[in-house]
């Protein structure tokens, strides 16, 4: 009796109580240690590809590390490959949390530096504190609109927004280049057409004692900010009802339209950002190399990050750590640059396999320590 | 040679010829989706099981001097694609869509890793039939060498609408597709159904890979899809999970492919780019007048992750 | 974007930093003269491409045989922050003190923007437009004339045509392209000057379906002998052969795939001109920043003659690579219209192959169908 009483009451002081620090402590792990140890399975995994190649995995390591993380020049190497492809992400993520598959981020991309190339030239009388905003927003504005308007053609018209992103993306592109070869096209820009090329003042910089421009800052922030919006605001609150089911939400009132229209637009705001910078900070100008792929690759982080705009930082920085080690792992051990494609493809399928285990381990659901194996 | 000039007559002919050189990797692709989605999964990653079909028929065709060999190594790899995906896709929680993109990366850089040295050497090409022998016109002659893979298409659109309407493993197919509840009160297991399918399409894929690479353009080269496989996912949508509906579809996007080509080469000047969207602009109209809010996922299969 | 000091300095100090636990921070010493060259190559594409890539990667190989010279090369590299990572990759890891970036779209912003942070390492770039007042002096352009081997391909071409029309595929409308269509045309019309020449323009560097799609349109048509400029020539010359045309070949030599129907082609003739820059630095000397060379010069070459090519068609080829090899061959004469019906040259004006004006040109000659836009 008196020992029961004892033991129930050790378990309610003690810190392996299902409400201690320690429960507390397990049960967010779960989180981060079932994506690190799938990593870790995948990068074992891809040992086992290098191995059966002849080619030594340990070296192979040591390279991805030290090109991607191991010096200060690597990190700015990792961090101006991070810039664009967080703010892709966000296109994706966002309208995924209400159930849209958008995945015509590259055309967002495409239009929001188009839009920044062709407008600098009107802009450049004005003192870069006005025309630099001016320029931002006008580019994440008509990406946002381009995008939205797929939102608008699925709630409106029950266009399936899948193939209609995936459909714009490809009608923004062919935009592009017949206005940067056309239209638009400075006539010095004599072997690769673009628009003609934004003045000095108007060129967004690099961030203080970094090699990175200021698109990683605003990458990061507009993460923080989504997740805000989705965990901590009402409109994230309706948004996760809305995508959890249409129908309940729709009979709750909730007001779908603009939810729908809102995030999305929001999220090709985000990529067209992504855009701007590619033309303002790196480009100078908007030409073909705008089409770079962030866009698609955007979709591939989102939903390895689950959508969570949070996750999307981490993600992408190991996605843009593997590509900065490609060109090293190439020269130094003669493998193709595909190398770094598979062992990409190795990673991101365990960690997605890897959902199944959650829930699967008594160390992460401390309810489940009192009782018998 | 001694070719007559057809002037303006080469544009309708360029597009016929067009929808049937440029269609049948759309076809395949989108047929093999077909069959996935019925049983209710998304394979996104067809565009890397298509990439990879191309690099290994190429291989095996220039290794055995045998093309339709490699198209069956072609089936044979989209396939294993396809099965992995399957088997990955039914543990819990797994997101099918996320898989099929990061086996779009796997698939692509596999395709690239071991397609280096397949770059250079010239492999044989599949053989075409020609149907055009009664003309004298060596330009309708030319429209009309169908390659046997176009001719299997075909077929293979009508005898999955066939499968899906009338035979016992399409109801199977679509009762799974519809319901896991129903199909596991009727004693099926939906996941070893989808996973079948999922192979199939996969497999199918595969062979739209061989098609690139040893029919048209007929050769192995990294830019050699230029996103056909992700287009044709997509177009399943558009299609409404019918297999004839594909074959339309795809005979659509080959034949406005061709139109700007044709139109630059019969003199229409300027603004090529924008032709050359023609198949994206098309689509995207004939979606728009074709779709409606109340019906706005009719024919998609219940258990699709998109349509829930 | 412009350097600033601290960037610079910031880069030093961390790198010394890190370098301290392994041999990670290697810094590019002037090394030219302690015997021990490493000299780095970047290609947009697959360096076995049959075409633009393959021309360079030629070139590599040889330089690769050169005593104490050590080269690094990466393919696919995009022109964006890609390839200004991994020219900076290669300066800092590899100790690379020259750096051959073979792009065209990597000069501007790229080079200029790596240029200036490495003032001890020659960056080398292919048909930039490098001028005095305007770029780094660590930055040097090379081109050769290969529109005289187009020139050259037009006269072989314009013999062995029974329709009179050839055909040219093309990526985009920029002056290099331009001429080498023109070229192409003028040298057949010194057989016939009732010859005309198909173009049709994909838009794209490298887009295998649209490349056929773009020969067969030019067979449909009519045209008996085709040649392109795209990256990679191999579906183009497969294409056409199969179409029962001839073809002239460029970039590299395309013999092999279709050794028949091969008339000739005009190649880049690498190796001599890289090994002879390399050896240039291990010498001391200083290779000029701006450099332009033709046949006489080893720039470029043409590929042997098939086996169709008859003695008439050989011999008027003989004749003028005779002309050409004693330099300052003029292929452009007056009179000349452009297809718009406007005039180029008067009588008795002409371009002279080193002719800068050739460099920015934005027309089609008379006798050429087809828009620059």
């Amino acid at each position: 009796m008196a020992a029961t009483d004892r033991a129930t009451g050790w378990w309610k002081e003690s810190r392996f109580s299902p409400d201690g620090w320690l429960a507390a402590l397990a049960r967010r792990s779960e989180a981060i240690a079932i994506p690190v140890g799938a990593l870790l399975a995948g990068l074992a995994a891809f040992s086992l590809f290098l191995f059966a190649l002849g080619k030594a995995p340990a070296e192979f390591y040591a390279l991805v590390y030290k090109a991607a993380f191991g010096t200060w020049f690597s990190w700015q190497n990792t961090l101006s490959r991070t810039a664009p492809l967080l703010l892709a992400a966000l296109c994706v993520a966002l309208p995924a949390r209400l159930g849209l598959v958008v995945i015509g981020g590259e055309g967002a991309i495409v239009l929001g530096g188009l839009t920044c190339g062709a407008l600098a030239g009107g802009l450049s009388g004005f003192h870069s504190t006005v025309a630099i905003p001016v320029l931002t927003v006008a580019g994440a504005a008509a990406a946002g609109i381009w995008v939205g308007a797929v939102a608008a053609l699925r709630h409106y018209r029950g266009v399936n927004e899948t193939i209609a992103s995936l459909l714009t993306a490809y009608i923004a592109i062919a935009l592009m280049n017949h206005l940067v070869e056309g239209p638009l096209r400075d006539p010095a820009s004599l072997n690769k057409p673009s628009t003609a090329p934004l003045a000095a003042h108007l060129r967004i910089g690099d961030i203080p004692g970094w090699d990175v421009h200021w698109g990683l800052i605003v990458g990061v922030l507009g993460c923080l900010l989504s997740w805000v919006l989705i965990e901590r605001t009402t409109w994230g609150f309706a948004a996760r009802i809305v995508g959890g089911n249409p129908r309940a939400a729709q009979i709750q009132g909730l007001p779908l339209a603009r939810l729908i229209l809102g995030f999305t637009a929001l999220g090709g705001a985000f990529a067209g950002l992504a855009g701007v910078f590619e033309v303002a900070a790196v480009h100078g100008s908007a030409n073909a190399s705008l089409a770079a792929g962030y866009g698609y690759t955007g979709i591939l982080i989102a939903f390895l990050a689950r959508h969570n705009p949070l996750a999307i930082i981490p993600v992408t920085i190991l996605l843009a750590g593997f590509e900065a080690s490609s060109g090293l792992v190439q020269r130094r051990m003669d493998l193709p640059d595909a190398t770094v494609l598979v062992l990409q493809g190795f990673t991101f399928v365990a960690i997605l396999v890897s959902e199944s285990l959650y829930g699967r381990f008594r160390m992460f659901a401390p309810e489940r320590w009192s009782l018998p194996r | 040679m001694n070719e007559a000039d057809i002037g303006l007559w080469a544009v309708p002919l360029a597009i016929l010829a067009g929808a049937i050189r440029v269609s049948t990797p759309f076809l395949f692709v989108s047929l093999g989706e077909v069959l996935t989605e019925r049983s209710g999964r998304i394979n996104l990653g067809l565009e890397g099981t298509l990439v990879f079909g191309a690099m290994s028929g190429y291989a095996v065709a220039y290794l055995t001097a045998l093309p339709w060999i490699g198209v069956l190594a072609a089936a044979l790899a989209g396939s294993l694609f396809g099965l992995f995906h399957g088997l990955v896709c039914s543990l819990p929680r797994v997101n099918d869509i996320a898989i099929g993109i990061a086996l779009m990366l796997l698939g692509t850089g596999l395709a690239y890793f071991f397609g280096k040295p397949y770059i250079q050497p010239v492999a044989p090409d599949l053989p075409a039939i020609n149907f055009g022998w009664w003309s004298d016109l060596p330009q309708v002659q030319v429209a009309l060498r169908v390659n046997v893979l176009f001719l299997i298409g075909i077929l293979l659109a009508g005898l999955l609408w066939w499968m899906f309407r009338a035979t016992r493993i399409g109801l199977l197919i679509r009762v799974v597709g519809d319901s896991t509840d129903a199909a596991r009160a009727m004693g099926l297991k939906p996941a070893f159904i989808r996973t079948l399918a999922t192979a199939a399409g996969g497999a199918f894929a595969g062979v739209a890979g061989a098609y690139l690479s040893l029919f048209y353009p007929g050769s192995w080269s990294e830019g050699i899809s230029s996103g056909q496989g992700l287009m044709a996912v997509a177009l399943v949508i558009f299609a409404r999970w019918n297999p004839i509906a594909c074959f339309w579809v795809a005979i659509l996007f080959g034949g406005t492919g061709a139109l700007g080509p044709a139109l630059q080469s019969a003199g229409i000047p300027g603004g090529y780019y924008l032709f050359y969207a023609a198949p994206y602009v098309l689509t995207l109209g004939l979606l728009i007048a074709t779709s409606s809010p109340t019906r706005a996922m009719a024919g998609a299969p219940g258990e699709l992750s998109i349509s829930k | 974007m412009t350097f600033t000091a601290p960037n610079r300095r910031g880069f030093l100090k961390a790198s010394a930093a890190l370098a301290g636990t392994s041999a990670l921070g290697v810094l590019p010493a002037a090394s030219f003269a302690d015997g021990k060259l490493t000299v780095g190559f970047i290609y947009v594409g697959p360096r076995d491409d049959f075409g633009y890539n393959q021309a360079h990667a030629e070139g590599a190989a040889a330089v690769k045989a050169m005593q104490g010279v050590s080269v690094v090369e990466e393919e696919n590299v995009s022109e964006s922050v890609d390839v200004q990572k991994s020219m900076e990759s290669m300066i800092n890891f590899d100790g690379a003190s020259l750096l051959f970036p073979t792009s065209f779209g990597y000069f501007d912003p790229h080079i200029l923007e790596v240029a200036p942070k490495f003032p001890e390492v020659r960056f080398q770039h292919a048909a930039g437009l490098w001028q005095a007042d305007m770029h780094p002096s660590n930055v040097g352009s090379y081109f050769g004339y290969i529109g005289l081997g187009q020139y050259l391909n037009g006269i072989v071409a314009g013999h062995m045509t029974a329709s009179g029309k050839l055909g040219f595929v093309a990526a985009k409308p920029i002056p290099q392209v331009l001429q080498n269509i023109n070229s192409f045309l003028l040298g057949a019309r010194q057989v016939n000057p009732a010859i005309t020449c198909q173009v049709i323009f994909t838009g794209e560097w490298s887009l295998a379906v649209k490349e056929a799609e773009a020969t067969n349109a030019l067979a449909d048509a009519g045209c008996d002998i085709i040649t392109c400029h795209v990256d990679g020539p191999k579906v183009v010359m497969e294409t056409a052969a199969a179409r029962g045309c001839f073809i002239c070949g460029y970039h590299a030599d395309q013999t092999p795939l279709a050794p028949g129907k091969y008339l000739t082609g005009a190649e880049w003739n690498w190796p001599g001109v890289y090994t002879r820059m390399v050896q240039t630095v291990i010498d001391g000397g200083t290779i000029p920043n701006f450099d332009r060379g033709g046949l006489a010069e080893g720039y470029i070459k043409m590929s042997p003659l098939g086996p169709a090519v008859t003695d008439a068609a050989r011999k008027h080829f003989e004749t003028t690579k005779a002309e050409m090899m004693k330099g300052g061959f003029a292929a452009y004469e007056g009179p000349l219209m452009d297809n718009k019906g406007s005039q180029i040259l008067g009588a008795g004006q002409v371009f002279l192959e080193t002719d800068i004006a050739l460099e920015s040109m934005d027309y089609l000659v008379e006798g050429v169908i087809g828009t620059t836009s």
